[in-house]
This record gives C-alpha cells, structure tokens and sequence, in this order.
C-alpha cells in the first residue's frame, strides 16, 4: 500500500523535477479499484522522500468484480489486496509517475540518465517464495536489500510467519530504471494479477524490461509469473526475449506441464518423462491386449486420450473424470470441436466418480487408472474396487500409481511427505502389490506389476504399475 | 344382424387397426378412443413431410410413430395404431414392440367390401393414387386374416360389413387379470409351501386363521397370499391343494403359480415333461387321489394368474419377484419371469443356473414379496423380500404380514428333501443384504436434473449443473456415504438493520417471525466454531447394525459438505467416546430407546477446522494490514509537521488501523490453540434421530434441556447453549433479549440464532425459516473486511438481497430433514443419499457467501 522513494544526492529535491510532482501539494490519482495519493514525506536540499499510497476501496473491489458463485468461500470481503503492494502498486505507478518511467523530464531533461543513490521501501510487498526468491529478484540488478519479515499475528506465534515483507532496497541507478524494476517486479513477486492478463501486457512487459530482463537470471520466473502463468503468452515473450534454443523452451513446457514453480531443471524434466512414460506404459499394455474399445478413468486433462486417440486399433475410447474442469479442457486439448462427425464417434468424455457404479463405464475391454488411485480416501477404494472389478468388469485393467519408497530420492525428501497435496495415501511397492493381489484374487483376474521408470535398486522406479486380466472361464476352472 | 356391440379390449394394450385404404379406420378410431391414444401413420407422414399422403418418407413416418407409440406404452397408456397394416411386415413390427413393453397386442380388423372402400376414398380429393391399389390391399388382408393369432395378437376382433362396423357403440377396457389394485388386504403373504401340509395349518393357525368346515378364513377379514410352489418334493402336496383351492375358491386367498405348480400342470394336461426336481413325489401322491380331484387341479392350477398388483399398487407378489417394468403387464416374457426369475446364463458349482440378482437394481415404488429362491433368513432389499425359507429344505414357512410388515415363520419338522445347494451360505458378514448392496451406489439417480419429493416442501428440484459440483465434492473429499444420513441446511441473516453502525440487528429477527404469525421464539447464543454433524453409538457393533460399516469406529464428526472433521482418527473417536460416556452417564440410551444417535452441533475453537483459512486469509489480512498502516502512519504523522494538508489523510487512514485492530480481536477471539482433547468444545443443538424417530416434532426448549442433561455430565468438552424463549408480543421479553445479544456480542460473541419455538413451523405460504442469524457487528469485520463499518462502505452493504439465500434455506432444510427421515425408515440407501447428496447440490447455487 505504500511506496516510497528517497534521493539524498543534492539538490534531493531532484526528484521531484523528475517525478514531476509538486512537493507543497497532495495530489491523487483514480485507479480502477480506488485512488493513489502523491506527496512528500520531507522535500528540502538534503534529503526527499516522495511518498506513493495506495486508497483502494475494499468493497468497490469485490463489487466490480460479483460474486463468482460461492465455492463454499467466504472470503471475498477479506482480501489483502488494499493493504499490500501488487500490480494496484504497479498501476499506480504508470499512472502517478509517467513521465518518468516513460524517460521523460520536461524542465530538467538532463536528469533522466543520472543515476542518483536511491532509496525504496515498499510496505508491504506479499512474496511467494519468501526471502531468497526476493533477493534473486532484486541483487541481480545491484540493489542492496533490507528485508523484514512479520508474524501471522502476534497473538498467535505459532501460526509462524507470514507471507509480507517490509523492504528497504538501495541502488545507484536512474528514477526511470528504478521505476521500471518496480513495475515489473512488485507483481513478480506477488504472483498475482487484479485484472485478466492479455496479449497487451507482452507489450508492457517487454518495453519495461528491455534494458535488463534478458540478462536477468531468474528471466524465465519473471516471464511466466508476470503473465500469471498464460503459457503461450509467456512462449510469446520469450520467443522475444530469448535467443532461442530447443532446450529453454522445452523446459518452459516441462514447466507449465508438470505445474512445478521453478524447480530445478533436471527435476522438472525428469517428473515430465517419467509422466510420459506411465501414459505410454498404459497405452502399449491396451494394445498388446488387443483391446478395441477402451475407457480412462481419470482422464484428467486428457492427455492419456490423445496417445489412444491416435491408435487405430482402439475404436472407441471413453474418457471419464471427476472434475468438470479438467474435462473442459480436455475437450479443448483433443480439439473435439474440429474433429468430424466420424472422429467424433469415436470419442467421449464424461463426469464420472469412480466411487459409485456407472453403467456407462460397463461394456469395455480396457481400461486404465493412470495415478489416481491415491486420489483417493483409502476407505472408499472399496467402492471403487467393486465399481471397476465387479460391476464394468473390463478384461484388461491398467493401474499406475507413486511408488512411496523412492520418495527418499527428492532433494527436499521429507518423512511423510508426499508428492501432491492431493494424494491421500502412497505405497510402497509390497503395499500396492498386497491390494492389487487381494482384488485379482476376489475378481478373477491375473495381475502381473512392473516398474515404470528408471529403476533404482534400491528404491525402485518412481512409479508403479499393475497390469489385471480377466481370466476366463476355462482358467478359472483350471485354478 | 347384431346391434349395439361392445368390444373388449384389455385396458393395457397396443391396438393395431388392420384394413385396406378407405376402410374407415380413422372414423373408427375418432369414435372410440381418445384422440391422444390414436398413432396415425398419415399424421406422421404430415409431420415429417408437410404432406399425409408422401410415401416417400414412409419409413421416417413409421419411425416416428415407433417412438411415439414406446413412449406410451412405456407409460403405461393404451395405443391405437392407425395405418393399413395390411401386410405381415408392418404388423410384425407392432408386435415385437408390444413384447418388448409387455403389453398385449390386439388386432382390430375393418374387414369391408372393396366398393365401400373405393367409394369412401372417391369422396376424397387428397386420395388419387392408383386403382389397383385397394384391391391389393383387401386381398392382402384377406390372406392375413388366419395367421393373425400366429403372428402373435392374443386378441383377435373383425368387423365384416358397414353394419357391424356402426353396430359397435363402445370399446370396454377390461382391468388386466394381474390388475387387482382396489384389492387393499391386509394380507398375510405364504412362502413356498411344497406340500409341507403340518407346517402349513401350523402357520395358519399362529396367523389366527380358522377352519369352518369348509375353508380357512381370518376372523377379521384378512386373506392369504399363496406365492406358488404349492407342490412337489413334500410330503402332502394333494393336501396343500385342497387347502388353497378351497380358500382361492372361497375367496379368502389369493394364489400366484410357481414354476413347479407350472410343471405340474403340463404333466397333467398329458405333456412331455422330465419327471425331476421333486415332481415325482406329486405324481405319486396325486395318483392315490380321484380323477375328479386331479382335473379340478389341473383347472386350478391352469388358472392362475403370472402375478398381483394390490393395494393401489403399492403391493405386487409374485413367485420369483417382478422387475418394475413388467409390473403389471402382460406377456410370455413378464410369465417367464415371475416363475423363474432371470437368470444371467451361467451355472454355478452345484449346476445349478446362476440367478441374477434383479432386487439388487430394483429401484420402483412397489413393495415386491416373493420366493423361490431358498433363503436362511428373508431380508429386505430395495422394497423387495424373497420370504421362501426352503420349509421342504428343513428350514421353515414363512409368511409375511402386510402392511404391517411382520414375519411369522413356523420350523419345518423334518427335512423332506435334501437341498442340492445348502440352505446356508458361507456368509462372514453380519450386514443386511440391504447394508451389503448399499456398499456401491449407482450414479445414475445422481447425475442430471433431480426431483426429490420431500415431507416438509414440495418437490425440490437439483438441478443439474449442481449436482455436476456435487458429483465433485462427494467423491473427492465426503466421509463413506453410509455416514451422510443428514447435512445441515443454510440459514439465512435477518433483515438487514438501519441501525446505527449495525448490519444485523434483534428486531429484524424478531420482526421475521412476527410477521409469520408465531407469537414464541427460542433464541440460542451462536457459537462460533465449526459446523459439525455428529454421530454415536454405544459400541462399533451398533454401527455395523445400523449403519452397516466396520472398522471405522463408534461414529464420525463430519462437517456441513461430508467431510470428515478431523484428519486424526485417534482424535475423532476420543472425542466420541467422551460424547458416549456422557450419554450413557445421563441414561440418554435408556430413556430414548436407543443404541445411537446423530446430533446436530457446533465444534470450538472455529481455529481447530479453520486453520489454513486463518492462516492464508483471516491473519494474512491482519498481519498486511497492521504492518502496512502501522508505517503509513508513522509516515503521515512526521510529514504532517511540515504539511498540515495531511490531516485528512492522517485521520483516514488512523481510523482505518483501529478498524483492523477491532478485526484481530474479532478473529482472535474464535481461536485458541488445542493441545489437549479438552480444549476441543462440542456444543450440541439439534437432536437430530435416534432409532426409529427424527425429533422434529419437538420443540426447541425441549431439544435445549435435553441436550442440557447429557452435556452436564462432561462440562470440559459439553457444552449446553444458553438460550432463552422470548414471548414476541411483551415488549419487555423482546428488549430482555436485545440488552443480551448486545452484550453476548459486545464480548465478541458472534450473535444468535432465532428460532420459532416449534422446530417445524408454517404460515399461509408454507414453511417458515426454521432459524434466522442475527450477527454482531465486530464479528462481522471477518465477513464483510475490517473496514466495513465506515459509512461510505456501510450504505453500500446495505443493499442485499435475501430472497434467494431463504429459498436455499428452506430447500435445504426439508431435504435434510427428509433425508433423516429415510433412514430411520430404513429406506435404501440410495434414498438417503439422494437428500445429502441435494443439499450439497444446492450449496453450489450461487448466493452470496456473506449472507
């Protein structure tokens, strides 16, 4: 909510030439969400210090917007956005000051490329990614930083530390770069935006940054955070930016893909194989059963379907999934609307819950659940056993899911931890074999399990997979 | 010449008019049947093509009237078709779809001279297609006349002249045999007697029937229901025939044939038929008997109808029990069913045919009783009860008493005949078949748009993009849905109050009920805490009774969207047991006749199921806010020496910081931290059904004091909500109860909840909100932000509507209570399921959150 900036450099009162603000006035602006007032906290030779504060109207701003149906929420009202530095901040920084983030100085133009020793402190910037993430930010570029962190509430210590800072940088470098840098970075760190992010902002981004974000080292960050995470705007940027190579922007991908913030890159590409192969795993083990019609439980944002999709051999494939979400965008991902009437009979997607009996799962003779049964509370795999096993019966049955032991091999390997914050269970391979076991032998099915992934001999592979065919009635009289 | 005809049809029907072009059948079919029955194929030729007479579009024609004609036939409704239907083609159509529907297909034949026919069509200028057209049509038909019965019409009618035709002045609609609905019992309903004769009087004797010489009869007018294999492998087959011929005769019993009495009956009537299964011993037996005894079986048993549909149809008995759609209707296939059941084709490892489980997907209104298949104990499923317990087997006969439901078995003395299959599964679970079956529900009565009927409201729609999010939310993160009996509705804010700084204040609420005519009120301190629906039993095998789960404790606390409050399980069942302990110390089990109970209630502190929320939401507020103004100020206030233009400023943005700190104290006080289980409190208010009773007719005051004397017995974790009934017309009593929630809020409380003094109440437009909020001002810093006191945000707050979120309320509220009710009534399931899985439907409709 509030900015300010110091200049000590004589005349200090520089700074207000530049920021072409009046030091004996207040002045505001209207921001789409409220108002910004301009004025100086001390304005003499020694030292001024211009003050930009944030007046955002906090109903105004869940008015504009209505209610987005309720999603079990009550959290609109009661919204950190008034009281902290974001892309409001940003706004009102383009707004207040630009003529000088434009480089501009009608009565002084010879202070628009003077560095000055300025300083900023911004109250309070939110940072996803705490402290060394701001200092990845900001040292890069030359600033020194004095960082203070708060308590949730005081009253309550054990809650631990919240997500804002109070931050004090200090720099040698011209209003206009220092302006720039906020612009950019207040949002960066934030990693929220107050309006849709559009193509125009690939503009914004570009001209703000061109003197130092393709040098900067957390580029990439920086990119896809300020386009909050609209994967082919970043692309779009940094096909710009970057001086192209196969290996960036298949990170960026890799990236996006497997939902990671900025792990390190040979994690992320290894989680982005490994993902690969399961859903290859799955597809080869449909077509050496011969399968013809085939249904993927779980089919998330489709990716699955697209391998089956591709294959002659299957001639009709279901996708089912919880989440109506994910099955839009599986629609969009399948690019269903620009398949012809005779593609489109070949293909469905449903919302299906794999915990009750759904008669239009039953009549298949694949079927996969690629990592989803630890989506799951271990109780109610009952139902979803009685649901694929019993009653839609499918001869071949494909079962991919983590396998708990490897667990020990990621850097940030935690006791009890696990891979999502979704998945309700993990197992080891001996816990995963003793179930699979125990429902083969209650539905008359063989299982066979194989590793999916490089396999560490210790630890086996990342993940695990079982494989269940329904035997028939010969080999069930045989047993 | 015959005048004044009446034809018979079967009230259940597919009338299929037959006659050359001209013939007359739409006059026919104008005259004797509603308009809406008629299917005509020139009508759909209309519809598909703008022109009756195209015969190009023929087949898209009869498509149409295809659809048209199994929809109604779906729905029960006699369907006349009117086309020439000359052809064997044409007609063999309409009866493979009267078969598929179970209706009995009739032949209606206008069977007239071709000039009558030519002269008719001569009249009509829209009918100019060629001359030979007519003649070809009659010698079709006459060349049909003979094989009709063959194709399959069970009733065959031909008019031969115009005479005949003008002779017929009404088409009386005959109930079908099965159809003996006006017939309301009570009946006692017999298992498989297989001429166990001893066990029979037995039973009849203990069901009170008695012998007058001529026949058994009850004196109060009851009537036996004979479900069918009266005969073969027993002892006294001849016996058992004479008893029930006598009464079916006399009219004090009904009888539905099995498929040994229907074995018997071919053997009889001189049939080739493999002396097996036990009919030997009826041969033998029968053999000892006259002739005359032995014809008047075979009419008897010839006789008998495939099944009953009784009592408005609320009944229906057959042998091997009767899927919905062939209730009620007629054909080989609905015969083939109530003598064997279905059976999936498969023989299982005593070669025996491998029945399928039809019961299990039987999801009609009609209560099913039937036997058949040897069963140690009958059990219900679905509103179906197979009460065959294999007497001839050594097990017993059984009859079940209806309405009321209740079992009378006699022991069989001896074992007459060896099973092939044990009478007594390997059966390791203790659950009910019903418990068993209701492990997988279908998610067919689910998806799409739903209308649940309930007790309390009218019909409550779901619709359809709303159970879309509730599919979601169940599957992902709801307890077993054995659990989710009941999930509490939504309760709309009083009015909105112009009061001061106020948003929400008594009088409104007051004002509400009021106006709805009630003259008492019960208001209750609103805990701020968790919504939390509580269930306990006395021990884990009351669970598995009642509820049917295993191995998930004595009961479960569950949360206002089905799931589960606690993540600890330890945690879980510790508190439970406390809550037992509690309830077995005030003799609660005794005194309500129970083994369990579900209780409606609120969990402390609010930070106990709230803690990412206070974390990510409520104190990242604070903590931004506190910080951020904190420096603000302190910059406003040294700037404000040198700048007195700041004043404003100073004061605005001052005032803005005491406004967060009232907010931190507002949260702060809902939270504590918990390190031991009693620093969990558990403030029960509603309580919601114990066995056999929803305890809605109850008033609030009673709900109140009784939860009072069981949470008086563990005051470290109870706690019994001060409340106190306000008589809405003494003013005093009203401004009493103002002065406490003023100071119950001014303490940071979060407000209260009205009441009306009946937990079910009505006024001339239907339910009334069964409980209204009324919020205190600080509390409400957490739901509107902590600024929302200041004026310029306060008037804009005021604008809110309540329409919707008391439409919601009230929805809510009637399914919850219906969805208690279903199960205390032991309903399947399914039933139950459909109410919970509404509410949380209807959670989703859009209403503001903050209301």
């Amino acid at each position: 909510m509030l900015l300010t900036i110091t200049n000590r450099h004589k005349p200090a009162t520089d700074l207000s030439f530049l920021l072409h603000k009046h030091p004996a006035k207040i002045q505001s602006v209207e921001l789409s969400n409220g108002k910004a007032h301009v004025f100086y906290e001390r304005a003499d030779d020694e030292e001024c210090t211009a003050v930009l504060l944030l007046d955002i109207d906090p109903v105004g701003l869940v008015r504009n917007d209505g209610p987005k149906g309720n999603d079990f929420a009550l959290e609109q009202y009661v919204n950190d956005r008034p009281y902290v530095a974001s892309s409001f901040m940003s706004a009102a920084i383009a707004k207040a000051f630009s003529t000088a983030l434009n480089g501009r100085c009608k009565d002084k133009p010879e202070l628009v490329d003077r560095p000055f020793s300025l300083e900023v402190k911004l109250a309070v910037l939110p940072v996803k990614g705490g402290e060394d993430f701001l200092r990845k930010l900001f040292e890069p570029l030359g600033y020194t930083l004095n960082v203070t962190t708060h308590l949730l509430d005081p009253a309550f210590p054990d809650w631990g530390q919240s997500r804002y800072y109070t931050l004090i940088l200090k720099n040698e470098i011209t209003v206009q770069q220092l302006l720039s840098h906020l612009y950019v970075l207040i949002p960066v760190c934030d990693n929220d935006k107050h309006y849709w992010v559009t193509e125009h902002e690939v503009e914004k981004l570009l001209e703000k940054g061109k003197d130092w974000l393709d040098t900067h080292p957390e580029k990439k960050t920086i990119v896809r955070r300020y386009l909050k995470h609209q994967r082919s705007l970043a692309n779009k940027a940094l096909e710009v930016l970057v001086s192209k190579n196969e290996e960036d922007t298949e990170l960026l991908d890799a990236d996006f893909d497997a939902g990671l913030d900025a792990g390190p890159a040979d994690e992320a590409e290894k989680v982005i194989r490994i993902h690969d192969q399961r859903l290859i795993a799955a597809k080869d083990v449909l077509l050496h059963a011969g399968c013809k019609r085939v249904v993927d439980l779980g089919c998330g944002e489709g990716r699955l379907m697209k391998l089956l999709l591709a294959e002659r051999a299957f001639d009709y494939v279901l996708g089912m999934d919880i989440s109506y979400r994910s099955l839009e965008i599986a629609k969009e991902r399948l690019k269903l609307e620009r398949f012809s009437e005779k593609q489109l009979s070949r293909v469905r997607l449903i919302q299906g819950s794999l915990t009750y009996r759904d008669k239009r799962i039953e009549g298949f003779d694949g079927a996969t659940l690629v990592e989803v049964i630890e989506h799951l509370d271990q109780p109610r795999l009952t139902a979803l056993e009685r649901t694929v096993f019993e009653f839609a019966k499918p001869a071949t049955v494909v079962i991919t899911t983590p396998n708990a032991e490897y667990n020990i091999r990621f850097p940030d390997y935690k006791e009890g931890k696990m891979r999502h914050s979704d998945h309700r269970f993990e197992w080891t391979r001996k816990e995963f074999e003793s179930w699979a076991s125990a429902i083969a032998s209650k539905y008359s099915y063989d299982v066979s399990f194989s590793p999916v992934g490089e396999v560490d001999v210790e630890v086996g592979a990342l993940s695990q997979m079982a494989v269940f065919k329904l035997k028939t009635e010969k080999e069930e009289f045989l047993s | 010449m015959r005048d004044n005809k009446v034809i018979k049809v079967p009230e259940l029907s597919l009338i299929v008019l037959i006659g050359a072009s001209g013939s007359g059948k739409s006059t026919f079919a104008r005259q004797h049947f509603k308009e809406t029955e008629i299917v005509s194929s020139d009508k759909c030729r209309g519809m598909v093509s703008d022109d009756e007479n195209n015969q190009v579009v023929s087949s898209d024609a009869f498509a149409l009237a295809r659809y048209i004609t199994s929809l109604r036939l779906k729905n029960s409704l006699l369907t006349v078709i009117d086309a020439t239907n000359v052809q064997d083609d044409a007609r063999k159509d309409w009866i493979k779809l009267a078969r598929e529907y179970h209706v009995l297909p009739v032949a209606l034949v206008l069977n007239l001279p071709e000039k009558v026919c030519t002269e008719r069509n001569a009249l009509r200028s829209d009918r100019d297609f060629g001359k030979h057209v007519i003649p070809q049509h009659i010698s079709q038909l006459k060349r049909s006349l003979k094989k009709l019965k063959l194709e399959g019409f069970r009733h065959v009618i031909e008019l031969k002249s115009l005479e005949e035709v003008n002779a017929v002045t009404a088409i009386a609609r005959d109930p079908l045999y099965n159809n003996k609905k006006n017939e309301k019992g009570p009946f006692d309903i017999i298992g498989d007697v297989h001429g166990c004769y001893d066990e029979l009087v037995e039973l009849l004797h203990n069901l009170a029937y008695v012998h007058n010489g001529n026949f058994y009869a009850h004196p109060e007018g009851r009537r036996a229901v004979f479900l069918g294999d009266l005969v073969d492998r027993g002892p006294k087959t001849p016996a058992v025939l004479k008893l029930v011929m006598e009464m079916v005769e006399a009219g004090t019993a009904l009888c539905v044939p099995g498929n040994h009495d229907i074995k018997l009956v071919r053997w009889l009537n001189g049939k080739n038929v493999q002396v097996k299964h036990g009919l030997a011993e009826s041969i033998g037996q029968l053999s000892a008997e006259t002739q005359e005894f032995r014809d008047k079986a075979k009419v008897f048993l010839d006789g008998l109808v495939s099944h009953y549909v009784l009592d408005e149809g609320k009944l229906v008995v057959a042998h091997a029990g009767l899927k919905e759609n062939m209730q009620g209707r007629g054909s080989g296939a609905v015969r083939e069913f109530c003598y064997y059941g279905e059976t999936t084709g498969e023989i299982d490892e005593f070669g025996l045919p491998v029945r399928y489980n039809w019961a299990a997907e039987y999801a009609g209104k009609a209560m099913v009783v039937y036997g058949h298949t040897p069963v140690p104990l009958p059990q219900w499923l679905n509103r179906t009860i197979d009460i065959d317990t294999g007497c001839v087997f050594g097990g017993a006969l059984t009859a079940l008493r209806y309405p009321e439901k209740e079992l009378v078995s006699v022991k069989a003395a001896k074992v007459y005949c060896e099973p092939v299959r044990p009478l007594l599964p390997e059966k390791q679970s203790n659950l009910s078949l019903q418990q068993e079956n209701d492990d997988v529900l279908d998610i067919a009565e689910l998806i799409g748009k739903q209308i649940i009927e309930t007790k309390y409201a009218h019909n409550v729609t779901i619709r359809e993009e709303n159970a879309i999010a509730a599919l979601e939310v169940m599957s992902r993160f709801a307890v077993n849905p054995k659990w989710l009996i009941y999930l509490p509705p939504t309760m709309s804010p009083c009015k909105t109050s112009e009061e001061g700084d106020y948003l929400e204040y008594p009088s409104e609420g007051f004002e509400y009920y009021k106006n709805a005519g009630v003259k008492r009120v019960v208001c209750e301190e609103k805990h701020m805490g968790s919504r939390a629906v509580l269930i306990v039993g006395k021990d884990e095998g009351v669970i598995e009774r009642v509820f049917g789960i295993r191995d998930e404790g004595i009961g479960t606390v569950y949360t206002r969207t089905g799931r589960a409050f606690f993540n600890e399980k330890e945690t879980e069942q510790a508190l439970l047991n406390r809550m037992n302990d509690a309830l077995v110390a005030s003799g609660f089990y005794e005194k309500f006749e129970t083994d369990w109970v579900c209780l409606d209630t609120e969990l402390m502190p609010w930070s106990a199921k709230a803690q990412a929320l206070l974390e990510t939401q409520y104190a990242s507020v604070g903590a931004a806010a506190t910080h951020a103004l904190t420096e603000t100020l302190a910059i406003l206030n040294a700037a404000l020496e040198r700048n007195p233009l700041l004043a404003e400023l100073s004061e605005r943005y001052s005032n803005k910081l005491d406004q967060v700190s009232n907010y931190k104290s507002a949260y702060g006080n809902y939270c504590w931290n918990v390190n031991k289980l009693e620093d969990y409190k558990i403030a029960p208010f509603h309580i919601l059904a114990t066995e056999g009773k929803v305890w809605t007719e109850q008033n609030h005051e009673w709900h109140m004091e009784t939860i009072k004397s069981f949470c008086l017995k563990d005051p470290a974790i109870l706690l019994a909500t001060p409340y106190r009934i306000v008589d809405l017309e003494d003013a005093d009593s009203v401004n009493k109860a103002t002065e406490w929630w003023l100071s119950l809020t001014g303490k940071g409380g979060e407000g209260m909840v009205i009441k009306p003094y009946d937990f079910v109440e009505r006024d001339k437009k239907g339910l009334v909100q069964p409980a209204v909020k009324v919020r205190g001002r600080e509390y409400l810093r957490i739901i509107y932000g902590p600024e929302y006191t200041s004026e310029e945000n306060l008037t804009r707050l005021r604008s809110r509507s309540l329409n919707a979120k008391r439409s919601l309320a009230m929805r809510e509220f009637a399914l919850g209570v219906e969805g208690l009710e279903r199960f205390i009534h032991k309903e399947p399931l399914r039933k139950v399921h459909q109410c919970t899985f509404g509410v949380l439907a209807l959670e989703s409709e859009p209403v503001d959150p903050r209301l």
